[in-house]
């Protein structure tokens, strides 16, 4: 590469450094202050451009034009941003951390299809920015001009930030209940106020980097989610709270990026290195180095020790026999008396349900919240349908093997896992699924890309709906008592004890370290499981199983089911199935009403369906007496 | 000043709190005592609004406040100094008092940066140390410190004894008497009970939830089955 | 009579303070020492030393001879040394049996078993550390559930569990009645001398230390500034300049 090039990848990369930069300071300012991990934060970035590129349709493609739709849009999605949490949040900022996380899934759900209602499914490409849309000449190389004032607008932000956090009052106010926020209110400032203001500022910065966006990139649905794992990375990688390690970060991963698309193809010793498909294997890279070396990230502490006012994990109950064998019998029948349609749906329910309890092992009693978990599922599946199609394996060899495949990923991506917790934890696992999202998406010669696989069939003796319902039956079936078995083995209450206390855990003996990576590699297996069941019976795979709205659909799962009881994920998984299935049947607009759904849900139940329902029946029993 | 008439609270589903009444008056220091888990934290909690009042009457003033979020309370005047200190580690001194301050208030004592400084010398020492590298004295001077800025009528301090020094305990009693002179009301809770017995004017004792005794210093000093019975000293 | 404990020329600075600075102690098998000294004195960062959690700059520290700088906690552990916390630290899900129970699972190594079920083994063996400690009858409680003072006691029976030369125990009685705090370290001293164990602990109520304590060490600024049986440490005039004060 010669020096112009190397000059030339820089400046690409602070380009583009600049909006992840936004964002992510968004993201970080919001959670430092509220402890939500706002993962409609994307949404709202999605919003921004899709804003921007309305509002110049309107005002006209002047410079004039451009930059006031900017601004407002900016401002636009600032507002949006404290509607969220004026009509929402407000609500549930006492409920459990999860529950705060399933109302901003739904929340990106709700935006996704307004979107989808207001601008069509079609990418929409915004104009170039008028009056920059020349190129400045650097040695020798041509330059956008618009690109080179993205990059000095990521400095100037990072300093406005730093002056209101640092020399303001409000900044004061803002780190101090990033700290502690009960005290902050018991010293007279009005939280509910400050929180807003904080939500309307992270917004408003996302809405911004999204605006700033539109010359360089086109609106489009899926810029939600892919923006939001890029955050994470940034986030993790730069330090949660950090503004500056945001901006570190962002730009970090920004260049080297820029590098490997800059870098293209390359044949080293004969071997030919597609290095601008690497772009998310170096982020990987970058990641894996600073947790290792940081596990706080570049400018990040290790997070202040909570103050603890949740209640501890309740006991959990043993799932007793009779209760077992009661819904066994029921379902083993099922297929004599109910039709077809009924039995598919109960096959999707079971994959759905082994995969909803292996997240709940990992989550609930492990303590280790994964956004992620569908990465294990997507492997299965797609390792499944490549073992059967590739490596012209017998179905049957390929189910067996597939879930290896997914643990044999549990093993290094929980290698990382395990050494972080809480959030930072859970970003990780999402930025995990992500990277293998794109792989899959990517690897179109293995992996048929977009289109995914076909043809994956079981075998003959297997192809009947019916004879396929109890295979995904026993398999299933067999996974979830496994786990719940292991739940109330030595190992399983050694993973509760470091949950509830790993200061403790560690002061006898416990090298949690390794029961926590040994409990990933088991969840990872058994989600593998579900995911080649579920790849079998429906015969093609799409790269839809490993995304985050697969995982986000498992949270939505366990959560609805209550994380407390061991049989809340599972009657999560049918009743999110069954519902889904219902309405995606009826609307093209089934997300919003999903979204709807789970917000009511948990607006009017905090502690999860049965959890609920649990309560209520307490409280029904007490008040007979 | 402040008056408590049968208040009630819970944490979670256990039921703490059984009737509490207590009154402080204008430029009075009442101390609470009792053992661990006798609901003291509890109660100044649940005066402050930190722990919804289930049911009962809480006055500042003539203002009802047992309904009210502890933002509203504390902007009537009502200070509220917390057992573990809670200081905010990654601010400077200067940047704690600054989140405390509150406009200045009509029959209560007015407090700038300046006059704490000088109610805690160590504090102007080091205004621009983050709250993090200081010790537990000085954290729980700086916790007093940031409450004062609010220029409260009445100020309630959660443990101010516990876990320090005794030499320091020493400075403490000393702080709370100047605040008492500036005309401050005062409602400490405390397990030391010789601490208590050096600020005081009165003293309540709280056992399960309940009031078990209310009277002058001098009343409790005399009783010796009274304290052998609820503070097992 | 050999030190159980042997602590040599501790040191540590963070980022340029020394905040120990040249300690040197020994705790016999069945004594009692208590670290004293105010806040910020160096005293936990010399607790996190000797467990493990920190590592010194310079010294060594010994455990019946054996050099165990550098060690993890887990380690330390396995070697036999107790610990409790001065926030207590318990499963707060499992019960007051369950979490005893834990403790002899992971001395016994048997925590890897996946298929049989916890709880069956080593009941005994907790029964008869939680009546030392006066927890039996409460022992299907949840941990979550317990006062305060109950929740001490589990902590010493779980520090019990691996039969431990030493225990060290931050500030036991933080939080606790007057009468429960020197009851809980009149236990600490029956079990300490009954199994011939050597405790170092910190504390802050005067009454436990000057009542409790065999021998003092006082920590202030980082340095030893004086040691000796109770008697002599409260006459120490530098100690009671910078720590007692004029009322002890």
């Amino acid at each position: 590469m010669t020096f112009a090039s190397f000059i030339i990848q820089l400046l690409n990369g602070l380009a583009s450094a600049s909006s992840l930069f936004l964002v992510s300071a968004g993201l970080s300012l919001i959670f430092g202050v509220t402890r939500i991990v706002n993962f409609a934060h994307g949404s709202l970035y999605m919003l921004g451009l899709y804003g921007a590129y309305s509002l110049i349709e309107a005002l006209g493609r002047t410079p004039l034009g451009f930059w006031t739709s900017v601004v407002l849009a900016a401002l636009l999605v600032g507002v949006a941003g404290v509607l969220i949490e004026v009509l929402v949040l407000r609500r549930i900022y006492k409920a459990p951390e999860l529950f705060q996380l399933l109302a901003t899934f739904a929340i990106v759900l709700v935006i996704k299809d307004i979107a989808l209602f207001v601008w069509g499914a079609e990418d929409l490409v915004g104009p170039r920015a008028p009056g920059l849309s020349m190129a400045v000449e650097i040695l020798g190389r041509r330059i956008p001009a618009y690109d080179l004032l993205l990059i000095a607008i990521g400095p100037v932000v990072l300093l406005a930030l730093w002056l209101l956090l640092r020399r303001t009052r409000w900044g004061a106010l803002v780190r101090a209940a990033t700290q502690d926020r009960e005290m902050v209110g018991a010293l007279g400032v009005d939280q509910a106020r400050l929180f807003t203001s904080v939500f309307f500022v992270g917004a408003l910065l996302a809405g911004l980097g999204g605006a700033l966006q539109i010359p360089r990139e086109p609106a489009n649905l899926e810029l939600d989610l892919s923006i939001i794992a890029d955050a994470f990375v940034v986030t993790v990688v730069g330090g949660l709270g950090s503004i500056g390690g945001a901006f570190l970060a962002a730009v970090l991963i920004g260049v080297a990026k820029a590098f490997c698309i800059g870098i293209g193809t390359v044949h080293w010793f004969g071997f030919e290195i597609a290095f601008s498909k690497l772009t998310l294997v170096v982020e990987f890279l970058i990641m894996a180095l600073v947790l290792v070396v940081r596990p706080f990230g570049l400018l990040g502490r290790p997070p202040a020790t909570q103050r603890i006012t949740a209640d501890p994990a309740p006991p959990l109950a043993v799932p007793s026999w009779t209760f077992a064998l009661v819904w066994l019998a029921l379902l083993l029948a099922v297929p004599l008396v109910a039709d077809r349609y009924v039995t598919i749906l109960l096959t999707d329910i079971f994959c759905f349900a082994l995969f909803a309890v292996s997240l709940h092992f990992i989550m609930g009693p492990a303590g280790m919240v994964s956004f992620g978990h569908a990465a294990y599922f997507g492997l299965g599946a797609y390792a499944a349908g490549l073992l059967l199609k590739r490596g012209g394996l017998p179905m049957e060899a390929a189910l067996v093997l597939a879930p290896l495949v997914a643990g044999a990923f549990a093993v290094v991506y929980g290698w990382f896992c395990v050494r972080l917790s809480g959030v930072y934890l859970a970003m990780l696992t999402l930025a995990f699924a992500q990277i293998s999202w794109s792989i899959v998406f990517q690897w179109d010669s293995l992996t048929g890309g977009s289109n995914g696989v076909f043809g994956v069939w079981p075998s003959p003796w297997l192809a009947g709906k019916t004879a396929y319902y109890y295979l995904a039956l026993a398999f299933c079936g067999a996974g979830v008592a496994l786990l719940w078995r292991v739940l109330f083995s030595p190992f399983g209450y050694a993973l509760r004890a470091g949950r509830d206390s790993p200061l403790r855990a560690e002061a006898i003996g416990i090298d949690l370290r390794r029961f926590q990576w040994s409990a990933f590699v088991l969840v990872g297996t058994l989600a593998g499981l579900a995911g080649a069941v579920f790849a079998f019976s429906k015969g093609s795979i799409s790269p839809a199983t490993i995304s985050i709205a697969q995982s986000t659909d498992g949270l939505i799962m366990v959560l609805l089911g209550g994380v407390e009881t061991l049989t809340g994920p599972v009657a999560g998984a049918a009743i999110f199935t069954w519902l889904r299935d219902e309405v995606a049947r009826r609307t093209e607009f089934w997300r919003a009403v999903m979204g709807m759904v789970i917000l009511l849900i948990v607006l009017l139940f905090p502690q999860g369906l049965v959890g609920g329902l649990k309560a209520l029946a307490t409280r029904f029993r007490e008040r007979a007496l | 000043m402040l008056n408590v008439k049968d208040l009630h609270a819970y944490y979670g589903r256990a039921h703490i709190l059984h009737g509490v009444t207590l009154e402080a008056r204008a430029g009075e220091v009442v101390a609470l005592l009792g053992r661990n888990g006798a609901g003291k934290s509890t109660t100044l909690k649940s005066i402050m609004g930190l722990v919804p009042a289930a049911s009962g009457e809480v006055s500042f003033g003539d203002v009802r406040i047992e309904s009210l979020p502890p933002h509203r309370i504390a902007r009537l005047g009502l200070g509220y100094v917390p057992e573990e200190r809670r200081i905010f580690t990654d601010l400077t001194v200067m940047e704690n008092l600054t989140v405390g301050r509150q406009a200045p208030r009509a029959g209560a004592p007015s407090w700038s940066e300046d006059k704490l400084f000088a109610l805690f010398p160590n504090l102007a020492r080091m205004r621009e140390r983050p709250g993090g590298r200081m010790s537990g004295g000085e954290q729980q001077m700086l916790t007093i410190a940031r409450t004062l800025m609010g220029n409260p009528r009445c100020v309630l301090l959660d443990e101010p004894s516990e876990g320090l020094a005794p030499i320091i305990v020493e400075q403490m009693a000393h702080s709370i008497r100047t605040l008492k002179g500036e005309g401050l009301s005062v409602v400490l809770c405390e397990q030391n009970l010789h601490f208590a017995l050096g600020v005081a004017d009165r003293a309540y004792i709280i056992e399960k939830g309940q009031i078990r005794f209310g009277g002058t210093m001098a009343e409790l000093a005399a009783d010796a089955g009274l304290r052998e019975q609820y503070l097992s000293v | 009579m050999t030190a159980v404990l042997q602590v040599e020329g501790l040191h540590k600075s963070f980022g340029g303070v020394q905040a120990v600075a040249d300690v040197s102690f020994g705790v016999d098998a069945g004594e009692l020492l208590a670290l004293i000294g105010p806040n910020g004195a160096g005293k936990s960062t010399c607790f996190n030393m000797l467990n493990g959690q920190l590592a010194p700059d310079g010294g060594i520290v010994r455990l019946d001879g054996r050099d165990i700088v550098g060690l993890s906690p887990r380690a330390i552990w396995r070697l036999g040394v107790g610990r409790t916390f001065q926030i207590t630290a318990t499963f707060a899900s499992l019960s007051v049996r369950e979490n005893v129970q834990m403790a002899l699972y992971s001395h016994a190594g048997r925590l890897r078993s996946l298929l049989s079920r916890f709880g069956a083994a080593f009941r005994p063996e907790a029964d008869r550390l939680l009546d030392q400690v006066g927890m039996l009858d409460q022992a299907e409680r949840a941990c979550g559930v317990l006062a305060y003072g109950d929740l001490k006691r589990v902590e010493l029976a779980m520090a019990l569990a691996n039969q431990p030369r030493l225990l060290l125990m931050d500030e036991p009685t933080a939080g606790m009645a007057p009468k429960e705090r020197v009851a809980l370290m009149a236990l600490t001293a029956g079990l300490a001398r009954a199994r011939n164990i050597a405790v170092l602990f910190t504390e802050h109520d005067m009454d436990v230390v000057f009542g409790q304590a065999d021998r003092i060490i006082v920590l202030d600024r980082g340095a030893l500034i004086a040691g000796g049986t109770p008697e002599a440490v409260r006459a120490n005039a530098q100690v009671r300049a910078v720590y007692l004060g004029g009322t002890h």
